[in-house]
């Protein structure tokens, strides 16, 4: 750091509020493509392993194996095939809430006690009857929890798509310049808004299961 | 393909401080001291907190919020601390201080989460009646952690330290981007070195996968080792393979019952 720079500037910040404002919007978008896409996808993997258990295993198996890829990696190979474009970001920081979620969303749809399921039978709820309204109004908790912990995994890798360049943006943006120009401020600020939005996602998801699940308050907390 | 052989046989990437030996070495270094920092902190406060049931709200949300800060925001945030605070006051050299303590704090601070739930929930997921029976045959408290609740607790406590493993290693590689070492600077090296550089990236991916793979595979097979033996189950498939890559075996079922 060059003598005499400021560690954080405010009359930056308030000459500059429409730019972070900007990367927040950015960072915001980076991360609820991806998320919106991984809960679809894994929904319909869920739906299928819990119908064909033996292929449990198999998706486990390659959607840990696309999380153990280091996401430098992944957004760097993908950078020459999809281009500077925020497709290069979309596609790996999709497949990595993959395991997160179709993991919760499996556990969640198995979950489910065995009477119930004979219950609905017995009542003559049809499959698809039976998914809607008895098993996916149960396995809500695990569902949330499984989306909490990827959005908040997906803001944290959101930032390293960044370094890609300035087509995708986001907060990790505002660090890398700030790196690049030795200004504490801009890679403060990046950081600093990285873990509030973090935690602002944390809270919301915490909020919305204690408000869809009025009946497992006393069971909040960790998986 | 050719391209990442190549890379490989290159002699020139096995030398000096910038072959594949040395940011191996590195990458081991900066995973195992974090990870040992996060150890001696999160297991004392765990086994407090399970032995004795106090204190868990607390725990539970320090995990949990722990949990949500992501790694790369917080080497930032440590970027100034480290440069500004811990390197004059404890007198440490600023290159040292740049390009390793801020990575080693964050990777610390994000291993705590893991090895204090795993711990915590172990020594929870004891059945009472033994710690009743243990009481009654006159076992001291610190008697009935080592001999009761310790065995008991492994593999859940070391399912926790395979998932923290995991991540720390996964996510050391992004100390490169603020010039850290490690095997991520194969992979941040290799970003702007054109065809040569995609196999320095594929390399370094394939390095950072397989080095988190086989240690969870060891893991595993120590988790299965401190198994006391009436609780071992048979071997399922997925437990101790690739599949369990995330270390999630210990908190979500890792086989599914046919729903019908």
């Amino acid at each position: 750091m060059p003598p005499g720079t400021k560690i954080f500037d405010f009359s930056w910040l308030a000459g500059h509020l429409g730019q972070v404002w900007e990367r927040i919007v950015q960072h915001l978008e980076l991360t609820v493509i991806p998320l919106l896409l991984g809960i679809l996808i894994s929904l319909v993997l869920a739906v299928w392993a819990v119908r064909q258990p033996r292929v449990y295993g198999p998706i486990t198996g390659l959607t840990g194996l696309l999380y153990t890829i280091p996401s430098l990696a992944a957004f760097a190979l993908l950078r020459p095939i999809l281009g500077l474009s925020l497709l290069t970001a979309i596609v790996p920081l999709t497949t990595y809430t993959l395991l997160i979620l179709f993991r919760s969303f499996a556990a969640g749809f198995t979950s489910v006690p065995a009477e119930i399921l004979e219950a609905a039978e017995g009542m003559g709820y049809t499959r698809r009857q039976r998914l809607l309204r008895v098993e996916l109004p149960l396995a809500v908790p695990l569902i949330i929890a499984g989306i909490r912990l990827a959005s908040v995994t997906t803001i944290g890798l959101a930032t390293i798509a960044a370094v890609l360049g300035d087509s995708f943006g986001g907060l990790g943006q505002l660090i890398t310049e700030g790196i690049q120009f030795v200004f504490p401020t801009k890679y403060l600020l990046g950081a600093a808004l990285s873990i509030l939005l973090a935690f602002a996602a944390d809270f919301l998801f915490v909020r919305i299961e204690h408000v869809v699940t009025p009946w497992a308050h006393a069971k909040a907390g960790v998986r | 393909m050719g391209d990442i052989v190549a890379f490989f046989l290159d002699p020139a990437h096995w030398s000096d401080s910038t072959g594949i030996p040395a940011r191996l070495l590195e990458h081991l270094v900066i995973s195992g001291t974090s990870i040992l920092l996060a150890a001696l902190i999160a297991f004392p406060i765990g086994l407090y907190i399970g032995h004795t049931n106090r204190g868990s709200g607390i725990a539970i949300n320090v995990a949990n919020i722990g949990r949500a800060v992501p790694s790369y925001g917080m080497m930032v945030i440590l970027l100034p601390i480290c440069l500004l605070i811990l390197a004059p006051g404890l007198g440490l050299d600023p290159t040292f201080t740049l390009t390793f303590l801020p990575i080693f704090l964050a990777m610390t601070f994000l291993a705590i989460p893991p090895l204090l739930v795993s711990t915590y929930a172990g020594l929870r997921s004891v059945d009472r009646d033994l710690i009743e029976a243990g009481r009654g045959m006159g076992l001291t408290e610190r008697q009935i952690l080592a001999r009761i609740e310790l065995p008991i607790a492994s593999p859940i406590i070391v399912g926790g330290f395979r998932t923290a493993t995991l991540q720390v290693i996964a996510t050391a590689t992004i100390g490169a981007i603020l010039g850290g070492g490690g095997l991520g600077r194969f992979i941040f090296d290799g970003l702007n070195q054109g065809l040569v550089g995609r196999a320095s990236i594929y390399a370094g991916a394939i390095m950072v996968a397989a080095l988190a793979i086989g240690i969870d595979l060891v893991l595993a097979w120590v988790q299965r080792r401190l198994t006391p033996r009436a609780l071992r189950a048979p071997r399922r498939q997925g437990v101790s393979g690739p599949t369990s890559v995330l270390g999630g075996a210990d908190s979500l079922p890792s086989t599914i019952e046919p729903a019908a």
